[in-house]
């Protein structure tokens, strides 16, 4: 078996083959995030080797500084061993000061850059996912790869990484400056290493199954609390806050209970650590202690002895911090790693063909198309649309009217067959020149945080302040943005800007009108509209339509009226095709939708 | 976050810190116990230096090596010891401190499920969730480490010096004179960074929002080619942030460089001090010895007050931040002798009623502005006006929501006001256009309004229970959900599987029908319906409507006729009541809103066809004929 992009991503049950055919996938992705910095990553090494080792020789330079600084000074008044030695001391203080300084500045530069590529890479590789990919794999799912696993893998590269290698680093040349004090000591500090290894290894396996119920509840924790906030009208409404409160109290507690188990474990790990260390420190004092006596140990080496010994246990705890956060990041960078294997299904040209000019004549060369091992939504569809022609695309939901519409504006590829546009194939365009020629606006006006001038002008970034306004007086747009607080530079999402669903969808559609594509496409846009808006806009549309082809799918009949031709769909075939007036004379489908309707109006 | 209110005069750090304490106070023996216990950890530490004089002094010198297991021993002890007071301190703050947080919690919760609509309105819930999250946590681990940290390090830092003293004056004065920089540099360190920190999490959230943003706005996007802009918006947003994390790693360069040279320093100054003591004469080999041993001990309380201080301060800004919540006085209450209303027969009347936002401008009319209207028992009412007039206002003030500003809604003649919150939503219901669903099952979302059948364990309930939900679902036309993957047991919302609009709409009307109220309102619950199912709704809807007192949103013609009556409600003010067709014949306004051009001039030209074809009735056949060959033409057409 094989697991291929996010495939899986909700399994825990992986077979070994799996497991390590996504740790394979996450250490390629990590290599190419090291490859292109791996110069700086080696100097950053030597800078902490170099630091760490300074920083090390304290001790054994106050155990000299007794054993043969005093007795010089005693014996023969000479203050050259001991000011030889402090100036040492004073040298290796300030250079290893200095350089762990250097090296958290370089290392902070390192993760940052392999933290800013892989946060572009992500972003761009969102951007590239067809929309099929993003309408399965929830926006809540790709926003949490981008925050929540980024921040864990920044997490590990920031503080893990570095409280592992300095960690590392500081016990070896601890334990390798104690040695070369005093190998017998260095024996004892062996011996110690094995509660040492057993009690850090327990801590390890423990906390990760406790974190994980921590994430866990505080995950559920704050979908509860966020839905409730949210959604507080309907809180209010039906009188939710009693159960709510009882719901919440027991997720607080569920939350309360991992966390006091957390803190538990660190009860028993952190002064198990401080129990082995002492535990230590206790024996080296003895064995050293006999041998003094024996005089085979001077006394400023035991001193020496001892620091170290009780500096060697001060990384421990950070240490075990550390597999926590690896864990967390590897999870997080097998997820971000499954989004960045997944290819588009909508890709863009290897050799593109540029269409300077387009007229706009649409072709759908017996298009089939369905999602993937689902039902065919379109079997097989022949159509035309000449250049500069309105059509109206009608039928019920489910009818293949959208797909239709998305096939146009190439968020989808046929499954067989071609969509051309001016005869060239959508697939081979350029993407520049499809996307300047062809735009679709939705029901669901979104709304960028900005000003609404901003939001407007993303349909022409070049866009001037007049053109924007005389976008949006052609909409209808124009009185109501004068009317906000700042009227063009209000922001939309600050609480003065509030605009209502049909304002909002007044601004998408000046967005588009500004945008001038030869091609306009318009997937239920004008349904949230009251009837005053419609109306602005209906006006609007005869002038934006005139002169360029155009596929309206509406619910509301009266928005088909401006149409000159008119489709029914069903089961994705069309099934009447022809004027409105011709249409609404027949006997057909069409016919009997437009008599209801005409029925309700008065 | 609430700029407008006048900041309340700032008080100083413990005061405001302190004003946890009702929170607290069950567990401050515990946190008193562990300071206690952190205290003798301390000073067992500070015995093994003299026990380690006493040694080298002592035995080490004379070589007397039958002392040395005893003081060896005695070294084991007081480490053990050590470690076991370690312990007590953790164990004995945990629970209570958890408890603390899930105190503070629970009555964060309750206080923000019970102020207003207008707050939430203020308040984005990223906002309260860091509250109720991340600041709650930081004042836990505040008092149960911080704090007690704080207080214990500052003691064992004052016995520690006294020790140093007493092995040697000018040693001891010389360890401390070099203390004293790392205690200013760390403080200010500390505001340096968390003005860094602060900026770093800011553009975090801005990062965070922008890739928001592009996943949400990704058919925008995508249809106007804009990904490219995108990135490089996102581009930018990103190297700020790397600018930023990168200045925070200077500032803690700069710290690490102190809290490593300082010490470092200190303990060669004070070897080179100690030697010549020693060569002297006026300290003994142990004491020298001793006296390395417990300024060692010492560096870590040292090292940690700076941090200390800071978390201190961060508390504090936790705890200002949970009362800003906290201290919110809540407008809308329950009154003190509550009236009761057993069965009411839904007469809604709104009497002068004006309503303005608390952050409209004051030179401006209120949104509502004097509103009488009077909806009798069983009657359904119309509210029709253009966007901005206020229909939704006026929804949400009938059941309390937002209170009014002026005049009064009673609801069969006893002001809403009187009424508990309770039982005035149990006798109205709503459905909003925007349908919010909760992560819980079908069912559970569809009987929400219903706790008196879903609480209950009785048989008959369960089975009324059952009833109202395939009514309502029936009547919503949401039979979809009986093919959803587990039935009506399926979970949506958040956390469960997502619905189209249309769907959570019908959800929510269910939801408001399955309630049964006295009185129904409806804000504009069809607008994401295709046509058939609209009109299914509407037919289902009527026979509910008949009994049920109805107050509907309405922005189209199909919607209104479901109504008895309309009012038309224009700036503010109801200026026209009456049924749909007195309105379109007597009111200019009434027709700008509710029907287009294009209705009208098609239904002439409809007219003019009728006409046409009523004249052609001898020629039907023919027409018919004519047009069936026209189809065939067509689908040859197709075909080929």
């Amino acid at each position: 078996m094989s697991v291929v992009g996010v495939e899986g991503e909700e399994r825990d049950d992986f077979t070994r083959g799996e497991s390590r055919q996504m740790r394979a996938r996450s250490l390629r992705l990590l290599g190419s995030l090291v490859r292109p910095v791996r110069a700086r990553v080696i100097l950053t090494m030597f800078v902490i080797v170099l630091s760490t080792a300074l920083q090390v020789a304290g001790p054994a330079l106050i155990a000299y500084g007794i054993d043969t600084g005093l007795p010089a000074l005693l014996d023969e008044n000479d203050w050259m061993p001991i000011g030889l030695i402090v100036g040492a001391y004073l040298l290796t203080g300030i250079s290893g000061a200095a350089f762990i300084a250097l090296y958290q500045v370089m290392s902070a530069r390192l993760s940052q850059a392999i933290l800013l590529d892989l946060r572009k890479r992500v972003f761009l590789h969102t951007q590239r996912l067809s929309l099929e990919f993003h309408e399965s794999y929830t926006s809540g799912r790709i926003i949490a790869r981008q925050t929540s696993d980024l921040d864990s893998i920044r997490e590990l590269l920031d503080s893990g990484l570095n409280q592992l290698v300095s960690g590392m680093l500081y016990m070896s040349f601890t334990a390798a400056a104690l040695v070369l004090l005093d190998p017998t000591s260095g024996l004892v500090l062996a011996v110690s290493l094995v509660p040492l290894l057993l009690l850090t290894r327990w801590f390890q396996v423990r906390s990760q199954k406790l974190f994980r119920y921590t994430r866990v509840a505080s995950a559920r924790l704050i979908v509860h609390f966020v839905e409730t906030m949210t959604g507080i009208r309907a809180v209010k409404a039906f009188r939710k806050e009693p159960r709510n409160a009882v719901q919440f109290g027991d997720h607080v507690e569920e939350y309360r209970h991992a966390n006091a188990r957390v803190i538990r474990l660190f009860g028993i790990f952190d002064p198990g650590l401080v129990l082995i260390g002492n535990v230590t420190v206790a024996a080296v004092l003895v064995v050293g202690g006999f041998r003094i006596v024996e005089g085979s140990l001077a006394v400023g080496a035991l001193l020496g002895i001892l620091l170290y010994t009780r500096r060697f246990f001060d990384p421990a705890e950070e240490m075990a911090m550390f597999y926590n956060s690896y864990q967390g990041a590897a999870a997080a960078l097998e997820k971000i790693s499954g989004v960045l294997e997944e290819t588009p299904s909508v890709a863009d040209p290897t050799t593109p063909i540029d269409l300077w000019k387009a007229r706009g004549t649409v072709h759908f060369d017996r298009v089939r198309f369905q999602y993937a091992q689902d039902e065919v939504v379109l079997p097989d569809l022949e159509l035309e649309i000449p250049a500069g022609q309105t059509i109206a695309l009608v039928g019920t939901t489910g009818a293949g009217k959208s797909t239709l519409a998305k096939l146009i504006a190439r968020f989808y590829d046929p499954t067989s067959g071609a969509v051309t546009l001016d005869g060239v194939d959508l697939r081979k365009l350029h993407p520049k020149d499809l996307r300047r020629a062809i735009v679709m606006v939705t029901q669901e006006a979104y709304l960028f945080s900005g000003t609404v001038a901003d939001n407007i002008a993303l349909g022409n970034p070049q866009a001037t302040r007049d053109q924007i306004v005389d976008a949006a007086k052609a909409v209808g747009a124009h009185e109501f943005i004068e009317s906000l607080p700042h009227g063009y530079d209000t922001d939309v999402n600050k609480r003065g800007g509030r605009v209502s669903a049909g304002q909002r969808q007044l601004i998408s559609f000046a967005r588009a009108f500004l945008a001038d594509p030869v091609v306009l496409i318009l997937d239920e846009a004008t349904a949230s509209l009251d009837i005053p808006s419609e109306r602005l806009v209906q006006q609007a549309l005869n002038t934006l339509l005139s002169d360029r082809t155009a596929v309206i799918i509406a619910h509301r009949l009266s928005t088909v009226a401006i149409a000159d031709r008119v489709l029914v769909m069903e089961h994705g075939r069309i099934v009447e095709d022809g004027t409105p007036a011709e249409l609404i004379a027949g006997t057909g489908k069409f016919a009997q939708l437009h008599a209801a309707w005409r029925d309700s109006l008065v | 976050m609430s700029t407008t209110t006048p900041a309340p005069p700032r008080l100083n750090t413990m005061r405001a810190i302190a004003r946890i304490y009702p929170y607290a106070k069950p567990a401050m023996k515990w946190i008193y116990a562990g300071m206690g216990a952190a205290l003798a950890a301390g000073v067992v530490t500070l015995i093994i230096p003299i026990v380690l004089q006493g040694l080298v002094d002592g035995p080490l010198r004379t070589g007397d090596a039958s002392q040395i297991w005893p003081a060896g021993l005695l070294v084991l002890a007081l480490g053990f010891l050590e470690a076991v007071f370690i312990m007590l301190r953790r164990w004995f703050v945990l629970t209570p401190g958890t408890h603390i947080e899930a105190r503070m919690r629970n009555g964060l919760y309750a206080q923000l499920q019970d102020l207003p609509v207008a707050f939430h309105d203020r308040w984005q819930s990223g906002q309260l969730l860091s509250r109720a999250v991340s600041d709650l946590n930081l004042i836990r681990r505040w008092l149960s480490f911080g704090f007690v940290l704080l207080i214990v390090n500052t003691v064992t830092i004052l016995i520690g010096f006294a020790v140093l003293l007493s092995w040697s004056l000018w040693l001891g004065l010389l360890f401390l004179a070099m203390s004293i920089p790392l205690w200013v540099y760390g403080y200010l360190f500390e505001k340096k960074y968390s003005v860094i920190a602060r900026r770093a999490q800011d553009q975090q959230g801005d990062l965070a929002t922008a890739v928001e943003e592009s996943v949400h706005g990704i058919r925008v996007l995508k249809a106007f080619g804009r990904g490219k802009h995108s990135l490089l918006k996102f581009a930018d947003q990103a190297e700020l942030l790397r600018g930023t994390e990168i200045e925070k790693a200077k500032a803690i360069a700069g710290i690490w460089f102190w809290l490593v040279l300082i010490p470092d320093v200190a303990f060669a100054l004070c070897l080179l001090g100690g030697v010549a003591l020693a060569a002297a004469g006026e300290l003994s080999v142990g004491e020298l010895f001793a006296f390395f041993a417990t300024a060692t001990v010492l560096r870590f309380p040292i090292e940690s007050i700076g941090f200390l201080l800071s978390m201190t301060f961060d508390a504090r800004t936790a705890t200002d931040r949970f009362f800003e919540v906290m201290d919110e006085v809540n407008t809308i209450t329950d009154p003190e002798s509550p009236r009761e209303l057993r069965k009411p027969t839904g007469r809604l009347t709104f009497e002068k009623v004006e309503f303005r936002y608390q952050d409209a401008a004051p030179d401006l009319p209120g949104t509502l502005d004097g509103i009488d209207l009077t909806l009798e028992p069983g009657e359904t009412m119309a509210l029709v006006g253009i966007t901005g007039s206020g229909k939704t206002t006026l929804t949400a003030l009938a059941t309390r929501l937002y209170d009014v500003t002026g005049g009064r809604i009673l609801l069969d003649d006893v002001d809403i006001r009187d009424l508990t919150r309770e039982e005035l939503r149990r006798h109205v219901a709503m459905a909003f256009e925007d349908a919010t669903l909760f992560s819980a099952s079908v069912r559970d979302n569809v009987l929400l309004g219903r706790p008196d059948l879903t609480e209950s364990d009785d048989l008959a309930a369960a089975r009324e229970a059952e009833r109202v939900l395939t009514e309502a679902i029936e009547i919503a036309q949401a039979g979809f959900t009986y093919d959803l993957p587990n039935g009506l047991e399926t979970l949506v919302g958040e956390e469960g599987l997502s619905l189209s609009g249309g769907q959570r709409q019908r959800l929510a009307l269910a939801r408001a029908v399955a309630a049964d109220p006295a009185v129904l309102v409806l804000d504009d619950p069809l607008s994401a319906l295709d046509v058939d199912t609209e009109a299914l709704v509407e037919a289902a809807l009527r026979r509910v409507l008949a009994k049920t007192t109805g107050l509907i949103v309405a922005h189209r013609p199909s919607t209104v006729q479901m109504a008895d009556r309309v009012a038309l409600l224009q700036e503010g003010r109801i200026t026209d009541v009456g049924t749909h067709s007195e309105l379109l014949q007597r009111n200019e306004h009434y027709r700008y809103v509710i029907s287009s051009l294009e209705d009208e001039e098609l239904a002439a030209e409809e007219r003019a066809e009728r006409d046409l074809r009523l004249a052609e009735e001898q020629g039907r056949r023919q027409d018919a004929i004519d047009r069936e060959s026209r189809v065939i033409d067509q689908d040859g057409e197709g075909i080929r």
